[in-house]
């Protein structure tokens, strides 16, 4: 339980980290908060010959809301992310992720933007980032010139625990757009013990104008395909926010989202997570999209 | 001082030089680059309070508090604490040898049993009552959730982290009063 010999570079300054990261092509590794990549190492289940330490490089801690996009840079705990008052009014989805992923003393150190490059299939952020529609902003360096890239959530994640970013390339921030009027937002999971990696879980977004509910999305954790966004207000059709069929959603949502067993839970058991807490996660969104519409009404 | 035994033949791999201040003194050390926080305290530091148990992050009994926010030492590496704070279970206690709250609270609430948790718990909960004086029952539950105790069944570490809450606020007023 023991890492493998590896090199280690701890570069103080971005450009110097995009170089050694050019430098260094397949051979180099980020480490930004190390809760996913130690235990992989310890476990040998990776051995990259070359770790890159971003910590000391300054700048990558901050949290912006800018023109409707909130945006945290690859230095930003968990942590941080969820208590950030501004992150919370702009994107409320965040902090309701952030409290179920792990424990305090993992967010601690682990990065938001670690869990995205990560992409784990039963994590919660990579489910949150694709039904928001955000992206993640990547910056590499060849022959002294800086590029930068935005690569949208449904280019990002490819499969599990592989993503678009090429090895030069650093993840330097993730943008999501702030919410709507309008919009309600919900995770709803369920883990053998809190903190864990969930079983299975769903993340909805609603849309309610007046009172017609206007659009209506899930996304899945350990439960369908990576990336992609499950249309349900497609299925509702035009009705009230109060009007929403949640059995019929349920049993939609488990004819359309696939399951596989593992050691944690049988394909059949997850499916009917997938019915149950889609019901759940559906009637959370809407509520408080009513209750933001209500907000900007009085 | 006792002679450092080296299980590994790391002559073959480069060396780093960290500078890293544990418990109020700084402290240089020469590690590989795989070297875990929790290997470098307990072996090139000599410093065995804090335990190593699943070290893949999942236990917390390796936990340490790195620049005032309590982390896992074995999923954290040696030199990526170069020039940070650390404090072990040995750094909580008094110059004098005085237990500090959280372990006082252990010991009045029998909050431990083998006791290969404890230190773990211990910095943990002495880190989470510097952001949360007054904790509710169910934020005690909340603070301990990510450690594992196999002995105790957690009722006590629950009532040792209220005990220890009680006993930082009003300094050593009602001092053995929860011992049953
Ligand atoms: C016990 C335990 C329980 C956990 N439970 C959960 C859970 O319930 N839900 C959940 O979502 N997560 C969970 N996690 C994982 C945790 O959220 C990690 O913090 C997160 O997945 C990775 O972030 P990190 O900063 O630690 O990344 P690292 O471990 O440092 O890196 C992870 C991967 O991403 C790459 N990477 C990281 N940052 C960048 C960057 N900026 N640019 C390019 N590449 C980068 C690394 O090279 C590596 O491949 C758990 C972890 C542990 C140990
Ligand atoms: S030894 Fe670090 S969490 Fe178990
Ligand atoms: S007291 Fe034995 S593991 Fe907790």
């Amino acid at each position: 339980m023991k890492p493998s010999p590896l090199r280690y570079f701890r570069p103080t300054s971005l450009p110097d980290a995009l170089d050694v990261l050019a430098r260094l092509g397949d051979e180099g590794k980020v480490l930004a908060g190390g809760q996913s990549l130690i235990p992989l190492l310890s476990m040998r289940l990776a051995a990259p010959p070359a770790l890159v330490d971003i910590n000391s490089v300054p700048g990558l801690d901050e949290i912006t809301v800018d023109a409707g996009t909130l945006r945290f840079g690859a230095l930003v705990r968990h942590t941080d992310l969820e208590r950030s008052d501004a992150a919370f009014a702009a994107q409320p989805l965040l902090r309701r992720a952030l409290l179920n992923v792990a424990h305090l003393t993992i967010r601690n150190r682990g990065t938001t933007v670690g869990s995205v490059v990560h992409s784990d299939p039963s994590a919660e952020l990579p489910a949150v980032l694709t039904l928001l529609g955000g992206s993640v902003v990547a910056q590499s360096r060849a022959g002294g010139r800086q590029t930068e890239r935005k690569i949208p959530a449904s280019e990002f994640f490819i499969g599990p625990l592989e993503s678009a970013l090429r090895p030069e390339e650093l993840a330097v921030a993730v943008e999501v757009p702030v919410a709507a009027p309008g919009e309600g937002t919900a995770l709803v999971e369920l883990a053998r013990r809190h903190g864990d990696y969930a079983m299975c879980g769903v993340v909805a977004r609603a849309v309610v104008e007046g009172e017609q509910l206007k659009s209506l999305h899930a996304t899945y954790i350990s439960a369908g395909d990576m990336g992609s966004v499950v249309d349900l207000g497609a299925e509702v059709g035009a009705v009230g926010a109060d009007q929403v069929d949640l059995d019929a959603l349920g049993a939609f949502a488990r004819k359309v989202v696939e399951t596989d067993g593992d050691i944690h839970a049988t394909a059949e058991y997850r499916s009917h997570l997938v019915q149950v807490l889609t019901a759940r996660a559906v009637r959370a969104a809407v509520d408080d999209a009513v209750n933001d519409v209500r907000k900007e009404a009085s | 001082m006792t002679e450092q035994v080296n299980l590994v033949d790391e002559s073959a791999e480069e060396l780093h030089d960290v500078r890293v201040n544990v418990n109020g003194t700084w402290r240089e050390i020469r590690v590989p680059a795989r070297r875990l926080l929790s290997d470098a305290l307990r072996h090139d530091m000599r410093l065995t309070g804090t335990h190593v148990g699943c070290e893949h992050g999942v236990c917390g009994a390796c936990t340490v508090i790195l620049d005032g926010r309590p982390v896992r030492s074995c999923l954290t590496l040696a030199v990526s604490v170069h020039g940070h704070e650390i404090t072990t279970v040995e750094g909580l206690t008094g110059p004098n040898g005085e237990l500090h709250p959280a372990q006082q609270a252990f010991a009045d609430c029998h909050g431990l049993q083998c006791g290969f948790c404890t230190p773990g718990f211990v910095t943990t909960i002495a880190a989470y009552l510097e952001e949360n004086p007054d904790p509710s029952e169910e934020d005690a539950t909340e603070a301990i959730s990510g450690n594992l105790c196999r002995c105790t069944g957690y009722q006590n570490i629950k009532k040792a982290v209220l005990r220890a809450a009680e006993l930082k606020r009003g300094g050593a007023e009602g001092q053995g009063e929860a011992r049953q």
